[in-house]
């Protein structure tokens, strides 16, 4: 039998492995893009110092890209190993987008990449250009498809559940392609990821300048960056709205939680900027509220309600009650699939079957359940608010000092004045890791937000794991922890070098720190037109 | 939906083997090189005129591998759901064992210290020979049923252990699958080396390429002597809604060689595996390399049908409650799923092999020990 400790077990293993391998994609979506604008101006102006650009900021993204690999093929995985039941219950809907995602996506991003790194010396200048836009369009529909699977995680549409193959089963490939809970999500995701990507490039550059060395490569590193990124941090501001008002639609548990609000308010409600939530109280201390804000933000009305957790849970226990009869009728189904009676009850009561599994936590026999288990899965029904208030509300606040950030940063490279500003520099440089901080706050909004569920009001989160014992992921879960914290150490020292190195790692012999390099008058020579035809 | 839910199922039956084939032949050939590291290469620079033969390639190669664990997902979520979570420690030495790889190619020759290298030459050597023993183990303990079975609600449960895992007939299936993938990228590298690399990589080749013929011959005659095969005793509808406990099945002496009796046209499975081995082994010896390694892919494709072809309808057989097998009729997805996948695959499988074609033709061409001097900021 699964115990409790089982299924925390894999949910810390899979929290720890989706965590990880989330370290490495933003980098990954928003630097292809980097790399491929660069790399056009390359082309188009023919100026060497952009095709080092190139190299060097590959170099570093290459570095990034091999833990961004090794990580994501535990995700692959983990499913099976360590959630059959999940894989078994939803993959006929679940598996479409990933298995899509290897042939559409991965393929593409993946074998291009040999040809970004290798192919300089055997590809014409456009040949190679094609060839890292192709890398960066492989990468970024890699996260259209994880995110159409991921949103229907949190929006489970097009799909029924069949009693004869005990599963959910897909009835409409287009709704799960044009879920609105994915659409919102992809786009919002990858503007982390150019927001990451820009602020890395922006950062490294800083540094360079506050050191005075590699002027040149650094400053136009520094304006494409801040363009990028201001572009980038706007949008996922906007766009993470968007997300916000697609919760509002399929999660409002996620969204009350999120915002602690224990009571339904008349509309439009207002947006608690801060506050103390109470789990035992079911109310927040100091609250500093702004009026209205949330009832426009989340409904786009002055009317609409948004409904509390109080009366959430009422109506959770409604749908507890009529699932314990779907899943009563289900099991005598399993029995004998020729009981008429039962179809119809299954039928009658078929969309709450979800929360009738709920009860499965607390008895076997879910047809019995006292009023106490439904109360008490009624309020599991909810995440805890204290963490999903807080995490997301420095996520937002971090989203919104990118767009300072970079609005200042791209306010001062309009105006040519950025390489005096040291202060501007030191901020970009101590900000580095905000974007990734940022974006892991993200996925624990969105994953534990969706809790107790799997798939939101489908499969509870307890009912989807492997049958293994409590040993085996004690094994696996230190295995993880022991390669993950080795192959970290190993990717940021080398990041490290490669960083501090900068241009000169490439061996061209004209940047900082190598030998013969004509420091920045020879660099200045490099940034004009080359008149020769292009090779090394 | 405008196809068959029959025909459908038994059409992933093959995609799923072609893409087990695409996977042999692509990243079987870069774990053959990985395998062969330590070995061919003596020296530094000869070890990086190794690497970079599968240097552009083999993260391109590795989709293969990933993107059949997604297909098996989609198409055959039971199969996905169970033999990955009973084959649990298998699959996790698997997944450590490939950790190696993207780390070992991309940091290798960033640092310059000759214990770091050396080590990583190990990593390489561990992410290439692991998985391609595991894959031949799984595959022989599929061949003799598997501990599992299903709970009323389908739920899986695995009740062997890791060693049960690890029995005589497995560990020579394992035996066939790394000597092959081993041959295969020997042929590789004969493709695209030179000079002492290139006279280790054919030796490897002869060597491997025999052992591999031995085993699988080995193999072969132990299921016709000594194993077991399953049968389904009661009547199949293969186009009813899949139900994997709404069957029954027995294992019976020789079941695994009765669909060559009925259809005696997939003999040339077998037969394929034996000529593609000999005819690469003799394409080798007489200094034929691309030749040879299509050879040695024609070998994959008659091995892994063989095991395929012998096991069909079954894809993994139960031993401890034979009704809970699951075969390509019961384990599979929804008609829609299937169909909307059938043309995810059909499009885009052979664009994925013109733009592969394209990046090797691009990269084609020996890899010399001066080629590496002469990139040894760029090159791995």
């Amino acid at each position: 039998m699964i115990t409790e400790e089982v299924v925390d077990l894999s949910r810390l293993q899979f929290a720890v492995t989706a965590f990880y391998h989330f370290l490495f994609v933003p980098l990954t979506l928003g630097l292809t893009f980097l790399l491929a604008i660069m790399e056009t101006v390359y082309v188009m102006t023919g100026k060497e110092i952009y095709r080092d650009m190139v190299k060097f900021w590959g170099k570093l993204f290459g570095i990034n890209f091999a833990l961004g690999v090794t990580t994501g093929i535990t995700m692959e995985f983990e499913f099976g190993t360590n959630w059959a039941y999940y894989s078994h219950y939803v993959g006929d809907i679940f598996g479409a987008p990933l298995a899509i995602e290897g042939l559409m996506a991965f393929f593409l991003e993946s074998t291009f990449i040999g040809l970004f790194f290798f192919g300089w010396d055997k590809l014409s200048k456009r040949q190679h250009l094609m060839v890292t836009y192709l890398t960066a369009i492989g990468s970024n529909l890699s996260a259209v498809w994880i995110l159409i699977a991921n949103g229907w995680m949190q929006n489970p549409v097009g799909a029924e559940f069949s009693y004869v193959t005990m599963r959910m089963e897909m009835t409409s490939f287009f709704d799960l392609l044009f879920n609105p809970a994915a659409q919102a999500k992809f786009v919002h995701t990858v503007s982390a990821g150019y927001v990451t990507a820009s602020m890395f490039v922006l950062g490294i550059s800083s540094w360079y300048l506050l050191k005075g060395r590699d002027v040149e490569f650094a400053k136009r590193s520094f304006r494409i960056a801040a363009a990028f990124g201001l572009a980038s941090s706007l949008s996922v501001i906007v766009l993470g709205d968007e997300s916000g008002y697609a919760v509002t639609e399929h999660q409002q548990t996620k969204l009350a939680a999120m915002e602690g609000m224990w009571h339904t308010e008349p509309a439009p409600a207002g947006f608690t900027l801060f506050g103390i939530p109470d789990q035992e109280a079911r109310t927040n201390h100091a609250e500093v509220k702004i009026p209205y804000a949330l009832g426009l933000i989340a409904t786009r009305s002055v009317t609409k309600e948004l409904p509390g957790i109080a009366d959430l849970e009422l109506q959770a226990a409604e749908r507890i009650q009529h699932g314990a009869v779907a899943v009563g009728a289900l099991e005598r189904l399993r029995r004998d699939s020729g009981d008429a009676e039962a179809k119809t009850l299954l039928e009658a009561n078929k969309a709450d079957l979800g929360y009738g599994l709920l009860l499965r936590k607390y008895t076997q026999n879910v047809s019995q359940a006292t009023p106490e288990m439904v109360a008490q899965a009624a309020r599991d029904s909810i995440p805890k608010v204290a963490p999903m208030f807080w995490t997301f509300r420095s996520m937002v606040a971090l989203g919104f000092s990118f767009l300072v950030l970079f609005g200042l940063a791209f306010w001062h490279s309009a105006k040519n004045t950025f390489q005096d500003k040291r202060w501007l520099l030191r901020w970009a440089l101590w900000f580095i890791p905000m974007p990734w901080i940022a974006s892991e706050l993200g996925w624990f909004v969105a994953e534990y937000g969706r809790q107790p569920w799997t798939i939101h009001g489908v499969l509870p989160t307890h009912l989807s794991t492997s049958t293994l014992s409590a040993d085996s992921l004690y094994f696996s879960l230190g295995g993880f922890f022991l390669f993950y914290t080795g192959l970290l150490i190993t990717e940021l020292y080398l990041m490290f070098k490669y960083a501090r190195r900068g241009p000169g790692s490439l061996g061209t012999g004209r940047y900082h720190g190598e030998q013969g390099s004509g420091g920045p008058l020879g660099e200045k020579a490099l940034a004009a037109p080359i008149k020769t035809i292009e090779g090394n | 939906m405008i196809i068959d839910y029959e025909i459908l199922k038994l059409v992933w039956w093959g995609l799923v083997g072609v893409l087990l084939l695409g996977f042999a032949v692509m990243d079987g050939h870069d774990m053959g090189v990985g395998t062969l590291l330590p070995f061919v290469g003596k020296t530094d620079v000869e070890r990086r005129v190794v690497i970079n033969t599968v240097g552009p390639h083999w993260d391109g190669n590795q989709v293969w591998f990933i993107t059949g664990g997604g297909a098996i997902f989609a198409a055959w979520p039971l199969v996905y759901a169970t033999a990955f979570s009973g084959f649990y420690i298998a699959m996790l030495a698997v997944l450590w064992a490939l950790f190696f790889r993207p780390v070992g190619f991309d940091y290798r020759s960033k640092i310059e210290n000759s214990v770091w290298r050396k080590s990583w030459d190990w990593g390489l050597f561990v992410g290439g020979a692991v998985p391609a023993l595991i894959f031949g183990v799984a595959f022989g303990n599929l061949l003799q049923g598997v501990p599992f079975h299903f709970e009323s609600d389908l739920r899986p449960v695995y009740t062997g252990t890791f060693f049960g895992l690890l029995n005589p007939f497995a560990l020579l299936a394992g035996v066939v699958s790394l000597s092959m993938l081993t041959f295969h990228g020997a042929n590789y590298l004969m493709i695209r080396t030179e000079g002492d690399i290139y006279a280790r990589a054919r030796k490897a080749s002869l060597i491997f390429g025999s052992l591999m013929l031995a085993a699988f011959a080995g193999a072969g005659l132990w299921v016709a002597a000594g194993i077991d095969g399953y049968a389904v005793t009661s009547a199949v509808d293969p186009a009813a809604l899949p139900n994997p406990l709404d069957k029954t099945v027995e294992a019976a002496p020789g079941a695994w060689l009765a669909n060559y009796a009925k259809y005696p046209a997939t003999l040339a499975l077998p037969a394929l595996g034996f000529l593609g081995g000999l005819l690469g082994l003799l394409l080798a010896w007489r200094n034929r390399p691309t030749a040879a390694f299509w050879s040695s892919a024609v070998a994959e494709l008659g091995v892994i049908g063989t095991a395929g072809v012998s096991m069909f309808p079954f894809i993994m057989p139960s031993s401890s409650d034979p009704k809970s097998s699951l075969t390509v009729w019961d384990a599979v997805s929804s008609h829609l799923t299937l169909e909307i996948m059938f043309y995810a695959a059909v499009i885009f499988t052979p664009i994925i092999i013109a733009y592969t074609a394209w990046c090797y033709k691009v990269m084609s061409g020996k890899v010399t020990t001066q080629f590496i001097e002469a990139n040894d900021h760029s090159a791995y």
